[in-house]
């Protein structure tokens, strides 16, 4: 008789896999790069092609060169990719995509042990190296191309207004919703981002808690401390939040697990945005303050553990 | 009252409308010395003994075990030593079956006048906890102070996938279920009875309500249907909104817990004498051909089950005792039914399969399902730390081995399984723990 397979329990398992999560992210963003497309043209389809492939050789010749087990087909560098994309400006030369695309994947991701292992979101560090490595590129930004307005001035985006207090120039709330405004490619258009955040809501991949109160925080901060309601909208739709709060914050590899470890970590990032934004002299501060609050997940994570059911302390 | 978390699982409950067939003697019987938790039952016949349907073929090994009948005519073949699906070699008495089904003739009901002699009767009855577990029941019920316990919470929850042996219980032997609780009523002077039923058994419901009505102080819990309601402490708590603390038992809590199966088991035996012998099965599985409830006499080897219920569509890649969630796989198809065995699932080579193991991504989705609030990833962590320390500080001695972190896991990694090794090297290291501060005492 044939030999039965000897296993332990449980037998059948979820239809949920990490490939699958990865590409729910990726239809989650489609939306957005939709958006990206329509504002900066199509070269913002093939900057974002341009850090995918990146992503997907780093990736697979990483791992050809150090024998480990091949992981692109889970998708995850996929997201990273586009998530490296959505945060570049659309006229960035395509080495420094290249570069970028690299330092997330082998440096943050791979050097790190791959998947599951990285301390910081691979994407966001990048982004912050690059910040660092090619400055003149990645703080300026071209207008997308439905605006008419053609001086230097309509080149600074909405946060350099914002943080110069030029009310005046700002685009109108509905250029801002739709993203008619100057940034980096993916990260403009407000309404394909909450697209992406509601499919992920439904798709129970993520759940509100980081993206709601992280965002909320920073609109609080900014109507309480601001005192100006106008402000704390254009403030919320600006800059790289929602992007941030939906994409890059609620990544599982760098937040906490629990829902309480969730608002912790949101509530930093809020207060760590509202801070660089408010008083520091850079006019963006989603980046950093996801990072420091992905460099403290582990710490929240302990603290904000569950209980276990019934424990008694020093039952021993 | 918050509820524990869990899990949603396909139910796949085919059989719910099945009324159990059955099945004639195997033949050949097999009875491994082991049908339950506690020490190992010692066989009392030799090869060449003639037995019946009903002679106990080995007694009890102790205050926590269990005596074993036979469940067939015929005679003794041998003692042998079969591997059983634990991994260990186990006594096995082996008896040929005349095919007949004669039952001994020295059955009688028993006398039971007072608690002792319920309890005394419920021990000789064999009966052991028929959803899964296999605890004594008379160790169960024979609580010592009697004062404490408020509750007995009657486990119909029957969460487990494709099973429907309880379900079948609460529909066709309502009666039995009527008499064992006016017995332990009578016996234990328990006054509230709380009988838990998840939604998803309408029927079930709707059969115990009528019970109720006929009979005081016993109320229905519909429950969601959310895995594991029937783990013993999620289901106390559900009812009765009692934590039963870490180190502690139901009792402490003032709650016996009795499975629906295992209830209407002891009514039988005081009613007729005739000692556990024989189990409703279910038959289901993706390798089976017609899924169906089956009455077989306790030894019967599974292919024989298999053959009555109609067969495999299939080639059956990995079978199971009991549900898919909590079930245990064996090595070959001759291994008999047990005790509590209360399913059979044959399941394809697709369904076999073992999934890919990819790296953790911390998603969380483990912790945020336990029911008990452990945190898997930082078990398995400890584990491979060899950390007791830690492993205590994760109370990984709390798991129930529930499987809902491995179902949900994304990566598919196998997180019960080192649940279950960390609770094999943490329970040693606190009874050393304990000695030690005993010591300093």
């Amino acid at each position: 008789m044939k030999k039965l397979n000897i296993s332990v329990s449980p037998h059948i398992r979820s239809a949920v896999s990490t490939s699958g999560i990865m590409l729910d992210v990726i239809i989650a963003m489609l939306p957005a790069l939709v958006a990206s497309i329509w504002l900066f043209g199509f070269r913002a389809l093939y900057i974002t092609a341009v850090c995918v492939l990146s992503c997907i050789l780093g990736e697979l010749i990483f791992e050809l060169i150090t024998k480990r087990d091949l992981t692109i087909t889970d998708l995850s560098a996929v997201v990273t990719g586009m998530l490296l994309a959505f945060n570049l400006p659309v006229d960035i030369p395509e080495w420094q995509a290249i570069v970028g695309s690299l330092i997330a994947i082998v440096v943050v991701k791979q050097l790190f042990g791959g998947i599951g292992y990285n301390f910081v979101n691979p994407a966001l560090a990048a982004r912050v190296a690059m910040l660092l490595s090619f400055q003149s590129t990645l703080s300026s930004y071209v207008p997308p191309r439905s605006a008419e307005a053609v001086d230097l001035n309509s080149f600074a985006t909405p946060l350099v207004h914002l943080s110069k207090g030029e009310m005046s120039e700002l685009p109108t709330l509905s250029q801002m919703l739709v993203g008619e405004r100057a940034g980096s490619l993916g990260e403009t258009c407000a309404i394909a981002l909450i697209i992406g955040f509601v499919y992920l809501l439904v798709r129970r991949v993520i759940t509100w808690h980081i993206p709601v109160i992280y965002v909320g925080t920073v609109f609080g901060l900014y109507l309480i401390i601001g005192g100006d309601l106008n402000a704390a909208v254009y403030q919320v739709l600006s800059g790289g939040l929602l992007l941030g709060a939906i994409f890059m914050a609620t990544d599982y590899v760098t937040s906490p697990p629990t829902a309480w470890g969730k608002v912790i970590f949101a509530l930093g990032c809020g207060l760590i945005t509202f801070a660089i934004r408010y008083w520091g002299t850079y006019p963006e501060g989603v980046s950093f303050s996801i990072l420091f609050m992905n460099i403290l997940t582990p710490y929240i994570s302990k603290l904000t553990a569950h209980k276990p059911f019934g424990a008694v302390k020093e039952a021993a | 009252m918050s509820h524990l978390h869990g899990i949603h699982v396909p139910h796949r409950k085919n059989t719910a409308e099945s009324a159990p067939v059955r099945m004639p003697s195997p033949k050949t019987a097999f009875y491994p010395v082991t049908q339950h938790i506690g020490a190992p039952a010692k066989p009392v016949v030799k090869a060449g003994d003639e037995v019946f349907v009903g002679t106990m073929i080995a007694e009890a090994g102790g205050f926590v075990s269990s005596p074993i009948y036979s469940g067939v005519s015929g005679k003794v073949k041998k003692i042998d030593s079969t591997l059983q699906a634990g991994g260990a070699f186990v006594p096995t008495v082996v008896i040929e079956s005349d095919g007949l089904g004669t039952p001994d003739p020295s059955i009688a009901p028993p006398e039971v006048s007072d608690f002792d002699s319920f309890i005394e009767a419920v021990r000789n009855s064999g009966v052991v906890g028929l959803g899964g577990a296999g605890f004594p029941t008379a160790v169960k019920l024979g609580v010592k102070d009697l004062s404490k316990i408020e509750y007995v919470v009657i486990n119909g929850a029957e969460c487990e996938p494709y099973l429907t042996g309880d379900t079948r219980t609460m529909i066709d032997r309502a009666d039995d279920m009527a008499e064992g609780i006016e017995l332990i009523r009578k016996y234990l002077g328990v006054k509230r009875f709380i009988i838990g039923i998840e939604k998803n058994k309408p029927q079930c419901i709707a059969k115990m309500r009528e019970l109720c009505s006929e009979h005081e102080g016993v109320s229905v819990m519909p429950l969601p249907s959310v895995y594991p309601q029937g783990g013993e402490k999620v289901l106390i708590y559900h009812t009765t909104g009692r934590v039963v603390k870490e180190g502690k038992l139901p009792m402490d809590a003032g709650v016996i817990v009795i499975n629906v199966t295992t209830l209407a088991a002891i009514a039988s035996y005081i009613r007729t004498g005739m000692p556990l012998v024989e189990k409703c099965i279910t038959v289901d599985g993706s390798a089976v051909k017609e899924p169906k409830n089956v009455i077989a006499p306790i030894g019967t080897p599974v292919c024989d089950v298999f053959e009555f219920a109609g067969g495999f569509s299939q080639e059956p890649a990995k079978v199971l005792y009991g549900g898919p969630m909590m079930g245990i796989s064996v090595a070959d198809m001759n291994a008999p039914v047990l005790k509590q065995t209360n399913g059979l699932i044959a399941l394809n080579e697709k369904d076999a399969r073992p999934p890919k193991i990819t790296n953790c991504i911390r998603c969380g989705r483990c912790t945020n399902t336990c029911p008990f609030g452990l945190a898997p990833v930082a078990i398995a962590a400890a584990l491979n730390e060899d950390n007791m320390e830690e492993l205590y500080r994760q109370r990984a001695n709390l798991c129930m081995e529930c499987g809902c972190c491995s179902f949900v896991c994304p990566a598919k990694r196998p997180l019960v399984q080192q649940n279950k090794l960390a609770k094999a090297k943490l329970m040693p290291w606190l009874k050393e723990q304990a000695a030690k501060k005993e010591e300093k005492k």
